[in-house]
């Protein structure tokens, strides 16, 4: 019989590292994208690293972390009573983190496609910056909101070696369909991991539809974007 | 009144250049800033506005500081009221023509700055429009209108006329014209062309290489003697055609062809594509070179 246990668990995990990730990433690709700071490229350097590092490399050192046997595990653990290694917070955490470049690029290229001179007519029409942020800046990346909100989504879903390093594999806790799959298939059970599979690669074809197909009529109702 | 004295360190593409100003602008002057890319024309309204910030200097706008570098003074933009409407016109995509103007109120101002507006740039069957369905010259009299909702005392212009065609420019001069009356505006405008500074402008200020060459009014500085015509007209020649023993010029002005009887020795330094100023003096027109 087929668990849906990690395939809610896996639409959790998705959702809340998504919108964790949105609230974040705005203010930091402004931020990036607008800085004159020198010190930025290594920003820009950390956000990128999850796309080169193995998953396994983080998930690993974010292990060590969040053990309890060491300072920062330590610290949560005395003071705010948190265990964050093979929990649900700690696969989000680690999903933020994990995901984080999928998030901040498009917002930041988004940002520096406006021209500049958008945020500049709005300062000289006494608007602070924050304003500026809200009302027309971000109205005008919606495109690459979007293009991000999708990317982590579906990123955080096809997650495996950090949730594994991580999480482990504990039912209704931890245990994603990702990490299902691997248990079936090394249990033999060919049939639930391909319905686990299937639903998976339905999912992704069906997100990249949508997101081909919303970003073709943007296109078309708004030609500055 | 404005003085504006400041120092600022350009990088140009032939390499380091200073910038160094000294001017003063009265109140309702019309003031063209004349002289070619990268003399620093656009530098000198952004650091008046407040974008770009300035080595060392001095700006006061009627006795109030703007900026002052020994003093530490320096007045964000947003403090800085001044219209500026940009050479890409930086209408905001997401807002109908309407709401680009609306967004301009200040708190509480009154909104029938809106209405007056709309109808003075005659944009009222626009108004629902978004920026990206509206031409070149329509664009241009939005970004002039949101300038104008904070009712600022001065209207600074980078190029805005250099991306319409020759019918829409002559127009959108008339529109800038009115406005600079109507609200007793000090306008700064950054201009190219020598027909529209003569056209509109009470005073021509050049810049070359981030010094001012010359100031003036528009014939004191383009003319290399002053002509006591009773008309005046810049215009750009088309064509020199010989008839018998004197020359035919054919001058455009605005969007007129007129054509010029000039002698062999009038016309010895014309050449096609040349800028000239028409001069008649009661029945003698008199055809002189301006650049």
């Amino acid at each position: 019989m087929i668990d849906f246990e990690p395939i809610y668990l896996t639409l959790k995990l998705a959702f809340c590292t998504t919108i964790i990730l949105l609230v974040l990433s705005l203010p930091l690709g402004y931020w990036l994208a607008y800085s004159k700071l020198k010190s930025k490229v290594i920003v820009e350097a950390i956000v990128s690293l999850p796309l080169v590092l193995p998953p396994s490399v983080l998930g690993f050192y974010l292990l060590l972390a969040f053990s309890p046997e060491n300072a920062f595990g330590k610290f949560l653990d005395q003071y705010f009573d948190i265990r964050l290694v093979f929990t649900f917070p700690g696969l989000v955490i680690a999903s933020v983190l994990y995901s984080l470049p999928f998030m901040v690029q498009p917002i930041q290229n988004g940002f520096k496609s406006l021209s500049k001179s958008l945020m500049e007519a709005s300062l000289l029409l006494g608007k602070s910056k924050t304003e500026t942020l809200l009302k027309v800046l971000i109205p005008n990346i919606k495109k690459a909101i979007l293009t991000g909100i999708v990317l982590t989504f579906a990123h955080t879903i096809g997650e495996f070696g950090v949730v594994l390093m991580v999480g482990g594999s504990i039912p209704s806790e931890t245990k994603v369909v990702s990490i299902a799959i691997y248990d079936e298939v090394q249990a033999m059970n060919y049939h639930n991991a391909n319905v686990y599979a299937g639903i998976l690669f339905a999912f992704a074809f069906v997100v990249l539809l949508c997101v081909y197909s919303i970003n073709h009529r943007f296109s078309q109702t708004n030609p500055l974007q | 009144m404005i003085v504006f004295k400041i120092q600022k360190k350009l990088q140009s593409a032939s390499g380091e250049m200073l910038l160094n100003l000294d001017f003063e602008i009265k109140e309702n002057e019309f003031v063209t800033l004349y002289g070619s890319s990268g003399s620093g024309k656009t530098t000198t309204l952004r650091i008046l506005s407040g974008l770009s910030e300035a080595d060392k200097g001095i700006i006061t706008i009627n006795n109030e500081t703007w900026l002052d570098t020994d003093k530490k003074i320096q007045l964000p933009p947003q403090k800085r009221k001044i219209a500026y409407v940009f050479q890409d016109y930086a209408l905001f995509p997401n807002m109908s023509v309407r709401e680009n103007l609306s967004y301009a109120l200040e708190k509480g101002q009154d909104k029938t700055i809106i209405e007056e507006l709309l109808t003075l740039m005659e944009l009222e069957q626009l108004q629902h429009q978004k920026p990206a369905q509206l031409s070149g010259g329509q664009k241009q009299r939005v970004a002039l209108a949101r300038a104008l909702v904070r009712q600022p005392d001065i209207l600074l212009l980078d190029e805005p006329l250099s991306a319409v065609d020759h019918e829409m420019r002559v127009k959108l001069q008339d529109y800038i014209i009115q406005v600079h009356r109507k609200y007793k505006l000090t306008t700064i405008l950054v201009s190219h062309d020598i027909a529209e500074i003569y056209k509109m402008s009470d005073k021509v200020i050049v810049l070359e290489n981030g010094k001012i060459s010359k100031q003036g009014t528009p014939e004191q500085v383009f003319s290399s003697r002053l002509v006591s015509g009773k008309f005046q007209f810049v215009g750009e020649i088309l064509k020199i055609e010989k008839e018998n023993f004197i020359y035919i010029v054919v001058v455009l002005i605005g969007n007129n062809v007129v054509k010029i009887i000039a002698m062999e020795e009038e016309i010895r330094d014309l050449n096609i594509g040349n800028k000239v100023l028409i001069a008649s003096k009661a029945f003698n027109p008199i055809i002189t070179k301006i650049d």
